[in-house]
């Protein structure tokens, strides 16, 4: 739509009134047509990153000799490959589940602590403080958990494999803690300030009215909190959870760092072993052949549109209560 | 059982006030708790003050929620619980970053100095000290400063688009995707760009492949500030504007702009900062290199997180000292910026009078 606008005078001087604003709308067009643009490329971009990797996924799957959804192992170096991601989705969730159950409590907890009941002159400097966690690169997180957090940790994997060892999921037999649950719990410390911040920002737009009527009635702060401020809240609790979990799902570096991977689901989680999506190919990418790649880019794919539907969703349910509070308000 | 006291032993108290505990008393009980703590953990053998610091907080909780029951009664000892709860979770979330700074800056600081900072790894045993980043540095401010070349406008034109143009369709299209690309993995962005721009059309490891890769995970942050900021000018402005029959784009250049410049400028610094820590798709992309390259379009670069990755896997003393001080170095990086994006924000704020 550029092409067909004339070249205009761009000199603005102070020529007769109709040329001025033939030249005003000759440039509104520009801009809107860049701006329009603009918009159009990141839809482009999207589309894009789905359908290349769907293209060199499908050579990949259409190579596999065992099956891509089910098969327990990754041998992608020899020519008749057998790749699966059984244990990659196992370990993804898992560790992502671990993370969210640390993760929520103590994030909607800091939440309110900062919306109702910090002192003002605390609650600012707490959120600046939850900010910069956020700010902390992944690769950081990796490097603190590997060097410190793994040993700290060994100690009590000791202690639950001694009382709650008797599970089977608790179990521990020694060794580094480079297990799944670390991961969960590194990857639990990384996602605390987006749900944090995201659960916030819902407390903090709690009508007034609400939290005032409850005081009236003599209720305590907890009663407050528990009887205007989480229901109106619950929603967005969801949300931010959600973007918290398209978080720990496609975490690479981190996990990379702390997890000593293998191929088989562990059915303790407190023993070395297991993977995610994306360590997996952040530890294997260097060491592939062209074969090897595609294989990867495949599991990418999964974990593309496994963090599109938790991110979508998440969205959804955001822009619907927003609709909500709107016509409320 | 509190009415009885209150009724019988202490004449100045109304009936209807209920029996309060002094002011002091959760001060006091938390000073009793980290005594009984500490008391207990040395008792017990344990040189750990974080397994202290969780025997006071449990014992804090639970002496406050008794004391608080006994004296004032259910309601008030659940809302003394959930207070509690809800310190202790704020404490809970210090205490990591307190550790990550302390060991960073504790740990970084041994090698990290002029030499580190003005040398490469080119030529040196991995598995003795000495060596640099420079070579990982200069990648990183190549790389991130192309990203930004490329996401920043394209980022602002969208929500100029969104804000002052977009109705309909296109533009709630738009946003639904601006908002899901928000949380495309980063190790996904960067595989599209190995498939797209290495696989298919071919093109080397370069610091160029990995800029694009960061402009993909920066335009939907960048997007999403600016449009903040541009939702705050005053309509009023825009409306005197066009009101002296100003076009529409001269409106947004000259008046929407300008306005909101110091947000705008304080979103593209925390998207900068946001993508400098990246590390995935550098391994992906860049591939890593031990010598200066200062072409991020021909050959494999090195970068800040890379480097770090790098010598994590080493795996010796020597190695662990640089990926520390080249984790400080990145951390101040990434920090400055962002103290200087709030400077900005909090010294150009749009004077909305809102």
């Amino acid at each position: 739509m550029k092409t067909d606008i004339e070249p205009t005078s761009t000199s603005a001087g102070s020529p007769p009134q109709v040329s001025a604003r033939s030249t005003g709308r000759a440039g509104d067009k520009i801009f809107l047509g860049l701006s329009r643009g603009s918009g159009i490329a990141l839809l482009v971009i999207m589309a894009a990153i789905a359908g290349f990797l769907a293209y060199r996924a499908s050579i990949a799957i259409s190579k596999d000799e065992a099956n891509f959804l089910t098969a327990f192992e990754w041998s992608t170096g020899s020519t008749p490959m057998r790749f699966g991601i059984a244990v990659l989705a196992y370990g993804t969730v898992v560790s992502s589940i671990i993370a969210m159950v640390i993760a929520v409590p103590i994030a909607v907890g800091i939440a309110l602590f900062i919306s109702h009941y910090a002192p003002r002159r605390l609650a600012t400097p707490v959120a600046y403080v939850i900010d910069l966690l956020a700010a902390v690169p992944s690769i950081v997180y990796g490097l603190w958990g590997a060097l410190f957090l793994v040993p700290h940790l060994t100690p009590l994997y000791t202690w639950m494999d001694k009382y709650l060892g008797w599970t089977g999921v608790l179990s521990y037999q020694g060794g580094a803690a480079r297990s799944l649950f670390t991961v969960g719990i590194l990857l639990a410390i990384m996602i605390l300030p987006i749900v944090t911040s995201v659960s916030r920002e819902v407390f903090r737009q709690v009508p007034k009215m609400h939290e005032e009527a409850a005081l009236a009635l003599g209720a305590t702060r907890w009663e407050v909190v528990r009887m205007s401020v989480l229901p109106f809240g619950r929603s967005g609790i969801i949300s931010a959870s959600m973007l918290g979990l398209g978080r720990a799902l496609g975490e690479t570096m981190a996990v990379a760092t702390v997890l000593s991977p293998s191929y088989l689901i562990n059915v303790s989680l407190l023993d070395p072993g297991g993977g995610t999506f994306a360590q997996n190919i952040a530890s294997h990418f260097k060491e592939a052949n062209d074969n090897g790649r595609d294989a990867l880019i495949a599991s990418g794919l999964v974990l593309f549109v496994i963090t599109l539907l938790v991110n979508g969703a998440a969205r959804m349910i955001i822009a619907r209560r927003k609709e909500y509070s709107g016509t409320a308000a | 059982m509190s009415d009885t006291t209150i009724d019988t032993t202490t004449p100045r108290a109304s009936t209807l006030q209920q029996a309060r505990l002094p002011r002091w008393a959760p001060l006091g009980l938390a000073v009793a708790a980290v005594a009984a703590g500490v008391g207990i953990g040395t008792a017990a053998g344990m040189g750990n003050p974080f397994q202290m610091g969780l025997i006071a907080a449990l014992l804090f909780v639970v002496l406050s929620y008794a004391v608080t029951a006994a004296v004032e009664g259910g309601r008030q000892a659940k809302n003394q619980l959930a207070t509690s709860l809800v310190w202790l979770c704020f404490l809970i979330a210090v205490v990591p970053l307190l550790s990550l700074i302390w060991e960073t800056v504790n740990r970084g600081k041994t090698v990290l100095d002029g030499y580190f900072l003005s040398h490469s790894m080119d030529g040196v045993q991995t598995i003795l000290p000495g060596g640099g980043a420079y070579h990982a540095i200069l990648g990183t401010l190549e790389q991130v400063g192309i990203a930004t070349l490329i996401a920043a406008p394209i980022g602002l034109l969208t929500a100029i688009y969104l804000v002052e143009y977009g109705r309909g369709r296109l533009a709630k299209v738009v946003t639904f995707f601006v908002d899901v690309m928000t949380g495309i993995p980063s190790i996904v962005a960067g595989l599209f760009i190995l498939s797209f721009w290495i696989i298919i059309l071919g093109f080397g490891y370069s610091g160029f492949a990995g800029a694009m890769a960061l402009a993909i995970l920066m335009m939907p942050i960048v997007v999403r500030s600016t449009e903040e900021m541009l939702k705050l000018v005053p309509d009023e402005l825009r409306e005197a504007s066009l009101a002296l029959g100003v076009p529409k784009w001269r409106t947004i250049l000259k008046v929407v702009l300008p306005t909101s410049i110091g947000g705008i400028t304080t979103g593209v610094m925390l998207a900068v900062a946001r993508i400098a820590g990246e590390s995935a798709p550098i391994v992906l992309l860049v591939f890593g290199s031990q010598a200066i390259n200062p072409s991020p379009f021909e050959g494999a670069q090195s970068s800040l997180p890379y480097y770090i990755y790098e010598q994590w896997q080493l795996g010796n003393e020597a190695s662990f000292d640089r990926a520390w001080a080249a984790a400080l170095v990145l951390i101040a990086f990434v920090m400055i910026l962002n103290l200087v994006a709030r400077g900005i924000a909090r010294w150009k704020a749009p004077k909305t009078g809102r």
